[in-house]
């Protein structure tokens, strides 16, 4: 007969797996949860609308938080998603030499780096020459975060393509080049598509890099040479404030960035799946 | 009507025409820009902490002694303060995570280890801030509300000893902890699937018990995959700057007790960077950039050589 | 040498086993004279999900004997393989009934971990595990506590001798497991079942990627080891089966046809289907 240590053994370590797990899905339910009892549903319309107000007075926003973080999103995907999709190409289609192998390991270590070293990169590169905090080098540092990530995506999703695909269209004619932009890519848009959505979500979060960037602005910023809110920052700076109703704005903002993040997230792995690809 | 081009010149014009030469140009210049980036990074790091380095020296990294007011610069207590928390992180969160993996790898049907597997990689995409969030009004009073609990069990050690204020190495440690898991349990979930069912075959045919199986050929079978998780989880954690910031402390000093406070060096470059002056302040937050830049590529490295290669070695 | 040439059975009575075109019955009281009756099954039936893989199974596998199970692919002959030790229950999706005897015990009573004990299984591909020799070998002994700290090297050395390793590995026991050739791994993993000691050691198709040394040297193994042991040996070979066999049942389609001496399912079938095999019609 099995000796009952064993038997013992067995149950007791397989049950608990099944509560490690439990642990580990509770916790983001309690997060979510959480967010939305203390940010959601204290959520009022002038958090869209309305700017930051001085300290102890009530109904400020942070329309100039959503406005910047835009801003510095759209000029990242601009630095990031051209460069990381073209760099994703030469790899798929042109690639295989070791002169590969080092851009890949590059773009590794690149994605390894901590975002706040990205942050002082953009500010030595930046805000030290130009004396001053900007949207443009908050848009860099983002941007540059992005490029690894697009890179990749962008090789993994071309790779997917079948050969048979490039086949049929070279033994038309087409140089390879034609087959790359009138085949191959149409054929890896969902996937690439949605590596650019992901890429986004992920430095919409960001924080470190833009406290010294494009560092914060309690009004409107103009141009790409101010300072200006984001939403992440000025979440960070509300929640260490001493103040009750700038903490209660931190709750909302959180609950509304999160709400984005996974809401984009939820909805580019759906895609995914749903074409039998894997979400990285 | 028509009248063929010949001759080199023509030749060219034909290929520029095809685009492929174009192509190869644009795509190269785009994985060249990425070469031209990263070596920048590291020269703008290396160039703008001259100052310190040339002050200080090697002995920057072992000087404990941070004093922005008296130019003394030393790194110690932030390299100490990093180790610590994600060595912390990394001793709660790989039981955890490996427990987890294996459940959903070994035990769950797949529906729903793949729907649960979905909720925790979720759980990856949660931005920093929000854990800091959750740290400081969540976590923290929870922790002070156990420290009673917490002393009575480890108080003994020297580890746990001493005044408790909620921000502390342990806090930190802890945060990191709910924040790297999702890694580990991704990867390890993952190798552990790969691992053929020969060899749980064998073991089980011998008259192992499911958790016998698991324990000594499928997870011994599956380790280089799972100590690249761990690295990956390492690394990951070295850098985390936001939700660390607001819970370890921020007390540049070094303490043996994990309730003391600490300091990493993602998070003192977060809270000084915007307001140092002078050269070497801020050349020395930039040279702690470069010691974090280090650190996270050597372990970035070790986990990608080990992943690498189980995903090699299980298919073969 | 072959099976004709060891004491073994006699040739069974041909009256009961001729003329059935319906799958085979065989009653306690049709064993050839001198048999005991290791293994049996009655009426087993066997569902992957909705399809129907055994179908009314009833048969005998006989103490210290080799009894070998022929048949083209996808017969079920592996499938009956495996629900002698319920290794089949890692598949969701399997269901069982019918009666499993193991000498008069139930297989479904006994504690599923003690029952792999007794019957051992080797596979089709060598799966040595991630260890060096010896703890490949003294891992089953470890986890059932059958053999002391002590007496633990001793043990390992008989186990590899019994599976005719020893000589081969005896100077690298601590090496890992995966630096030796297939054919000596799959021996690794015939002492490894050894080493727990079985009544039964089921083989599926434990030659079929092996060289025709390393599988002449396995087929010899199987003549030293049915004295200790009793063993059953599924193979796609049928010269293989002739020559290690004591037994052979044909399985088509998940129906045993026929099961007798492996002489008279050679020489003399009694089934056309089991002739058709034979001769190479198909399969």
């Amino acid at each position: 007969m099995l000796s009952v240590r064993r038997r013992a053994v067995n149950a007791v370590m397989l049950s608990l797996t099944g509560v490690c797990t439990l642990l580990a899905v509770g916790t983001l339910l309690f997060i979510l949860g959480y967010l939305f009892v203390h940010g959601g549903t204290s959520l009022t319309m002038n958090f869209f609308t309305k700017l930051p107000t001085p300290v102890g007075e009530l109904g400020g926003g942070m329309a100039n938080a959503l406005l910047g973080s835009a801003k510095l999103l759209l000029l990242a995907t601009c630095i990031g998603v051209p460069i990381g999709f073209l760099g994703g190409v030469y790899l798929a289609e042109f690639g295989g030499s070791s002169f590969s192998f080092v851009v890949r390991y590059t773009t590794d270590l690149l994605n390894g780096v901590p975002s706040i070293v990205i942050g002082i990169f953009a500010y030595t590169l930046i805000v030290l020459p130009q004396g001053h905090f900007s949207t443009l080098s908050g848009g860099l540092a983002l941007g540059v975060m992005m490029i690894p990530i697009a890179i990749r995506s962008s090789e993994d999703f071309l790779r997917a393509v079948p050969v048979s695909l490039r086949e049929g269209a070279m033994a038309l004619g087409a140089s390879k080049a034609k087959t790359i932009f009138t085949v191959v890519i149409p054929a890896a848009k969902a996937g690439l598509i949605t590596g650019i959505m992901l890429n986004v979500a992920r430095v919409a979060g960001e924080t470190a890099p833009l406290i010294f960037t494009a560092f914060g602005n309690r009004y409107w910023s103009t141009g790409w040479e101010q300072p200006t809110a984001s939403l992440p920052v000025m979440i960070y700076t509300y929640a260490i404030s001493p103040y009750a109703d700038w903490k209660q704005q931190a709750w909302s903002a959180g609950f509304v960035l999160l709400m984005l993040v996974l809401t984009i997230n939820i909805f580019a792995r759906m895609i995914l799946s749903k074409r039998g690809h894997a979400a990285r | 009507m028509n009248t063929r081009p010949s001759g080199p010149v023509s030749a060219l014009w034909q290929r520029l025409r095809s685009g492929d030469d174009i192509a190869y140009v644009i795509t190269l210049t785009s994985a060249l820009t990425i070469l031209a980036l990263t070596a920048l990074l590291v020269f703008e790091l290396y160039k703008n902490s001259a100052v310190p380095r040339h002050q200080f020296g090697w002995s920057f990294l072992v000087t404990s002694t941070w004093d922005p007011v008296a130019g003394q610069f030393g790194a110690l207590p932030f390299i100490y303060g990093t180790v610590v928390t994600s060595t912390l992180a990394l001793f709660m969160a790989i039981p955890l995570g490996l427990g987890a993996a294996i459940f959903l790898a070994e035990l769950a049907p797949s529906r729903i280890s793949n729907a649960l597997t979905f909720l925790i990689e979720l759980l990856a995409a949660v931005p920093s801030v929000i854990f800091g969030l959750l740290g400081i009004f969540v976590l923290v009073p929870a922790l002070i509300a156990l420290e009673p609990a917490i002393r009575s069990v480890l108080g003994w050690t020297p580890l746990f000893s001493g005044p408790f204020y909620g921000v502390s190495m342990f806090s930190a440690g802890v945060v990191l902890t709910v924040m790297i898991i999702p890694f580990i349990i991704s990867i390890s979930r993952e190798v552990i699937l790969a691992v053929p069912a020969e060899q749980r075959d064998g073991a089980l045919a011998l008259g192992a018990t499911k958790w016998e199986t698991t324990w000594d050929v499928v997870i011994p079978f599956a380790r280089q995959g799972i100590m690249g998780s761990i690295f990956l989880a390492l690394a990951r954690s070295l850098g985390e700057t936001m939700a660390v910031t607001v819970v370890i402390g921020n007390d540049p000093a070094i303490h043996a007790s994990l309730f003391a406070p600490g300091y990493s060096i993602a998070a003192v470059i977060a809270n000084e960077f915007a307001e140092a002056t002078g050269d070497l302040y801020l050349g020395s937050l930039i040279e702690l950039g470069l010691v974090l830049f280090g650190l996270t590529i050597v372990i970035n490295g070790l986990a990608r050589v080990l992943v690498l290669s189980t995903t090699k070695k299980g298919a073969s | 040498m072959s099976p004709m040439q060891t004491p073994g059975p006699q040739p069974a009575s041909d009256v009961t086993m001729r003329s059935q075109t319906l799958p085979m019955q065989m009653a306690e009281e049709n064993k050839p004279a001198g048999e005991q009756s290791k293994l049996s099954t009655k009426n087993l039936n066997f569902h992957y999900g909705a399809f129907q893989a055994l179908h009314a199974i009833s048969m005998q596998v006989y103490a210290n004997r080799v009894t070998a199970f022929i048949g083209p692919s996808g017969c079920g002959k592996s499938t009956f393989l495996r629900t002698l030790n319920r290794m089949y229950e890692t598949i969701r999706t399997a269901r069982v009934d019918g009666e499993i005897l193991l000498d008069t015990e139930d297989i479904f009573k006994l504690e599923v971990s003690e029952l792999r004990r007794r019957v051992g299984m080797v596979f089709q591909r060598p799966n040595p595990f991630p260890k060096s020799i010896f703890d490949n070998i003294a891992y089953g002994p470890r986890i059932n506590g059958s053999v002391s700290r002590s007496g633990i090297k001793d043990h390992v050395e008989q186990s590899l001798r019994r599976a005719a390793l020893w000589d081969e590995v005896k100077d690298k026991l601590h090496d890992s497991a995966y630096g030796l050739s297939g054919g000596q791994q799959q021996r690794l993993c015939i002492a490894r079942a050894l080493a727990v000691n079985p009544e039964v050691l089921l083989l599926d198709e434990p030659c079929s990627s092996l060289d025709p040394i390393a599988t002449a040297k396995i087929e010899d193994l199987i003549f030293q080891l049915k004295d200790s042991c009793t063993i059953v040996i599924v193979t796609h070979n049928m010269q293989q089966a002739a020559r290690v066999a004591d037994y052979t049942g044909f399985f088509l389609m998940g129906k045993l046809i026929e099961f007798d001496n492996t002489t008279v399912i050679f020489k003399n079938p009694a089934k056309k289907e089991t002739e058709d095999y034979i001769t190479g019609r198909f399969g």
